[in-house]
């Protein structure tokens, strides 16, 4: 376990709990909580409360056959299925949105390496490679970003961030995030909308590389 | 924000949360020693993971069924297909029982977010990504007093429930059934979602007892 500093918001872990984010920021939050103690304790607590509200909910009687039905199939085979497993500095979450390949980098010039894992219209997931003292071009958000780092660190305006942190970044911020020496820095990123890339696409370019 | 906050007192007056020797459970559990002042979900559980006792997974249908399926209905699952997802579920109780952790999870925990994972894969076509597993080594002694710590903690947070006012009780249970978006959950600065901080404590006094020995 690294020691996290910079962790998901708790209105995030509830969303997550009950399955409300969008596809990227959950596959940073279960990116995360597989490397923070902390955060996921407090996954366990917001289902807890889960728990409590299914608890208390008014029941509906089920249909005569249905427990029968169910107790039949006990017996029934099923294919079982498995979490994946953590590769190298990929954790598991991140190895399930790989589909297991290595990643496919395509360089974004300077250095600056990405590989889009998915892009769907409510959001879009993707590693970034940053060589160490290079930065990130400066970018505004539309949206939301989720920054989570797995390995190398990086520093902007707002602190440095190392293995297993994670930086929420919103319109507000217009930040530059600078790679730390030592190991290439390399992130998961998830935004739920197009990133602006201003140093190095127009924005025509963008549905092309799409960024 | 207090509304959550344990009460000084475990809430009286719930007959059901008194198990002694009322359980269906037809063999001496294991767990013995602590059985008899664990709720008896806790026991039809272990039964069910520990012994595969179908009579404790027949006591576990009755008493979550019926409320699976009116928080299935609840959470825009039509009627129709909502049985459907009350039968997914209770057989993924049953085939994933091994995973079920009492050190970590009150059972109506563990069912609830079995039940939100089945209505995500119903509602949409990418399952929700899950985090890595944590296993216990085999060999791990059950821990009575953290099993009874969480047991407790779950019956405070149910109590607390209860005694919110319904305005307040709507918004926990709009976004815990799936119907607020992050943003809306983080616009909500009347949520009392501070709360669950002795529960946060309680579970990662058990993840660091459980993580001491691994390396990063
Ligand atoms: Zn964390």
């Amino acid at each position: 376990m690294s020691v996290t500093h910079h962790h998901i918001p708790d209105s995030m872990l509830a969303a997550y709990a009950a399955g409300t984010l969008p596809q990227a920021f959950a596959v940073v939050v279960a990116t995360h909580v597989s490397m923070c103690s902390l955060c996921r304790a407090a996954l366990g607590a917001h289902e807890a409360v889960g728990g409590a509200v299914l608890e208390l909910q008014d029941q509906v009687a089920v249909s005569d056959g249905l427990k029968s039905n169910v107790l039949d199939l006990l017996d029934a085979p099923f294919a079982p299925t498995t979490a994946p497993a953590r590769n190298g500095i990929y954790p598991g979450p991140v190895v399930e949105a790989m589909k297991g390949r290595a990643p496919r980098w395509k360089t974004l010039g300077m250095g600056v390496r990405q590989d889009i894992l998915f892009g769907q219209k409510d959001g879009s997931l993707r590693l970034l490679y940053i060589p160490p003292g290079q930065a990130v071009p400066d970018h505004g958000h539309n949206g939301l970003e989720l920054t989570l780092v797995l390995q190398g660190s990086f520093s902007d305006e707002t602190g440095q961030f190392g293995v297993g942190d994670v930086e929420v970044a919103d319109e507000t911020l217009e930040h530059t995030p600078v790679a730390d020496a030592g190991d290439p820095c390399i992130c998961l990123a998830a935004t739920d909308a197009p990133l602006r890339f201003r140093a190095l696409a127009p924005r025509l370019l963008q549905p092309l590389f799409r960024i | 924000m207090t509304a959550l906050d344990p009460p000084d007192n475990p809430p009286d007056g719930d007959p059901g949360r008194r198990p002694a020797a009322r359980g269906p459970r037809r063999t001496a559990p294991d767990h013995a020693a602590c059985a008899p002042t664990l709720s008896r979900e806790t026991q039809w559980m272990m039964a069910v993971r520990d012994q595969r006792d179908r009579t404790a997974f027949a006591a576990l249908f009755d008493h979550f069924a019926p409320r699976l399926k009116g928080f299935v209905i609840r959470s825009g699952i039509p009627a129709a297909k909502a049985e459907e997802v009350v039968q997914d579920v209770m057989l993924t109780i049953w085939r994933k029982a091994d995973q079920f952790d009492p050190h970590r999870a009150q059972v109506s925990a563990w069912i609830y977010q079995i039940a939100r994972n089945r209505q995500i894969d119903v509602m949409r076509r990418d399952g929700r990504p899950m985090p890595e597993e944590l296993r216990e080594d085999p060999g791990t002694e059950p821990d009575a007093s953290q099993i009874l710590a969480v047991e407790q903690e779950a019956r405070q947070l149910k109590s607390a429930l209860t005694r919110l006012n319904a305005e307040q009780r709507d918004v926990i249970e709009k976004a815990y059934l799936g119907e607020l978006s992050h943003q809306q959950i983080s616009d909500q600065t009347g949520l009392p979602l501070g709360t669950i901080k002795s529960r946060i404590r309680l579970g990662l006094n058990r993840l660091r007892h459980e993580l001491k020995d691994l390396k990063p």
